[in-house]
């Protein structure tokens, strides 16, 4: 039986990966999505693992809740990116600096 | 477990929200183009009216809860869910003309909007994290989907793209907390995780660390939220790059939503802990009201100094909760309403100053307007001199009561550096008025200057005076108010005491 701490192990690195793929990425708005879809995912682990070793199914539950927003967060990521390229010819992270102060 | 036991009846302003806004929905699809977006505005305004009496008639009736405890319906909640429905709908009202300009009046944006509203309502009253998460969500989502309406607008669009990612960011970082939080405590109820927290508090059974590393991520992910330093930096982009009829909507009802989950998690579910939260809330408070106040000062644009105003406004705020104790939490209710008020007030004057091509949103846009409109001018002065805190207003005394609760609770050096910062903040406010009264107008009216370029009529160009109405009655209230001042503190306070956790 693998224990509850590989799980958890596992989701903080998932989360720690996907919160420096939003940092670190300067090139394309694309990769910033699929990070943020890496952090649900792991805060999903995270959910499921506790759920399972603390024989309680609301965190089960919750995780269908989170999967259900991510599909409408990534929904609404790519419709505000499709604006943005059609505005602005570019889906480059370091060009989207006209807003600045 | 049957269908009554579910007691609905607690959720029924939420419910009939929603469906509301299906319908509209719906509505919004027959007709020509203009009539419909007319149509869906005017009944968005009704569904919201009728939201906040649903709300107010039973507002002195004993706490109840709904959906196994997933919901309460206390009198904050209700409190909370009457003064969102109305800001939201008076960001409806001035906003109008401007949409219409701009081509954004459809009858999508006022259904994203009930439906930003729905959730907002949803977070007033939750008690279980996935309500919370839930509500949370869907007002997000929403005001995403409202800030890039304005599509063929660059600044629009980045705008809302860059909201979109911190928003999400802030959301995993709030869902981490909370996964981490239920696995501590084996609940996802927050009276459960309060009580939890609260037996292991007092027998050490806990790790402290580890349920200190859930705080963490709990209170950044609602700095992030709140807006406030060092996780503003979406707050000025999205203000100044939103439409202003955004903006205006984003500066009032979201702000009071941020701080009804605050009180849930931080003070409903986390009571048990005020030594790992109080330090770092302190710590927050002091860094945004001292980087919104000093930045604001640098600014250009009014938008932009208005979203750094409100990263200060948002911090004092916090002073109130991080103070711990129960005139704390009122006087930041207190504050977080007043704020509310001046804020939509603010966004408002700026919608009725835009006029087609012409936004309004530069500091020198404002020289001269007393000559040019008197009554906007008045209406800002009013504002301007409540945001910095002055005595015959009612900012005054939300101030007062924040510093107030700050000294009680022992923390007399926070309360020293609140004022001193306030001091420094007042002076771009004053610039405002300087900028207002004292300056002159320059040569031709840029209104007028911007207005020659476009084909509008007149007749189209015109706020309406309905708007300039209830803009006038939102801002005098700030002063009108000042009578019913202890009645206002009296509410909140008793409305704090019935908190239910």
């Amino acid at each position: 039986m693998i224990p509850l701490s590989h799980y958890l192990t596992l989701g903080a690195i998932l989360f720690a990966l996907s919160v420096v793929g939003i940092f670190l990425n300067r090139k394309n708005v694309v990769i910033l999505l699929m990070s943020i879809e890496l952090l649900l995912l792991a805060v999903n682990l995270n959910f499921i693992a506790f759920s399972h070793f603390l024989q309680d199914p609301a965190g089960q539950i919750f995780v269908f809740f989170i999967l259900t927003v991510a599909a409408a967060e990534s929904a609404i990521g790519l419709a505000i990116l499709i604006v943005l390229f059609r505005s602005r010819r570019t889906i480059n992270v370091e060009e989207l600096d006209s807003l600045k102060g | 477990m049957n269908f009554a036991s579910l007691n609905a009846a607690a959720a029924r302003a939420e419910i009939f929200l929603a469906v509301a806004a299906c319908a509209i929905l719906l509505l919004g699809v027959y007709g020509d183009q203009a009539r419909r977006a007319a149509r869906c505005y005017g009944l968005s305004l009704v569904a919201l009216v009728i939201a906040a009496l649903l709300n107010g008639l039973d507002f002195s009736a004993a706490n109840g809860s709904a959906f196994n405890h997933m919901f309460i319906a206390d009198p904050m909640a209700k409190l909370l869910k009457i003064a969102i429905c109305v800001l939201s709908a008076a960001a409806f009202v001035y906003g109008r003309q401007y949409n219409r300009h701009r081509g954004i009046f459809e009858s999508e944006y006022y259904v994203l909007g009930l439906f930003a509203v729905t959730g907002m309502l949803v977070m007033a009253s939750a008690n279980h994290l996935l309500t919370l998460y839930l509500g949370l969500e869907l007002m997000s989502l929403c005001l995403y989907a409202m800030i890039a309406y304005y599509r063929d607008d660059r600044l629009a669009t980045e705008a809302a793209m860059k909201y979109f990612v911190l928003g999400a960011l802030a959301s995993s970082m709030l869902l981490y907390g909370m996964s981490l939080l239920y696995g501590f405590t084996g609940s996802l109820q927050l009276s459960v995780i309060s009580s939890v927290l609260t037996a292991d508090a007092a027998t050490a059974a806990q790790p402290q660390a580890a349920i200190a590393l859930a705080v963490v991520f709990i209170v950044v992910a609602l700095a992030f939220k709140l807006g406030v330093a060092p996780f503003h930096m979406w707050v000025p982009d999205v203000y100044h790059g939103a439409p202003t009829s955004t903006t205006a909507f984003l500066s009032a009802a979201p702000k009071i939503a941020a701080f009804a989950i605050t009180m849930r998690l931080i003070v409903g579910g986390l009571n048990a802990l005020p030594d790992i939260w109080q330090q770092m809330l302190i710590l927050l408070a002091l860094l945004s009201v001292a980087i919104g106040n000093i930045i604001a000062i640098a600014q250009r644009n009014l938008k932009r100094m208005l979203a750094y105003s409100t990263v200060a406004h948002m911090g004092f705020f916090l002073f109130g909760i991080a103070s711990g104790n129960a005139p704390g939490y009122s006087a930041a209710l207190f504050y977080v309403l007043i704020y509310a008020l001046m804020g939509l007030g603010a966004f408002g004057v700026i919608l009725m100053l835009a006029r087609p091509e012409y936004e309004a949103d530069q500091l020198a846009d404002l020289k001269g307007l007393s000559k040019r409109n008197p009554w906007l001018a008045f209406l800002l002065l009013l504002l301007m001199l409540s945001m910095a805190g002055l005595p015959p207003t009612v900012g005054f005394f939300a101030k007062l009561a924040v510093i107030h609760a700050l000294v009680q609770s022992g923390l007399l050096w926070v309360a020293v550096l609140a004022v001193l910062l306030a001091v420094i903040g007042a002076f771009y406010y004053l610039r405002v008025i300087k900028l207002v009264y004292f300056d002159q107008p320059p040569s031709a009216d840029p209104a007028t200057a911007a207005q020659t370029t476009t084909t509008i009529t007149e007749g189209d160009i015109a706020v309406s005076p309905a708007a300039i109405l209830l803009l006038s009655c939102n801002v005098l209230a700030i002063i009108a108010l000042l009578p019913w001042i202890h009645y206002l503190i009296a509410i909140c306070n008793e409305v704090i005491r019935r908190f239910a956790v």
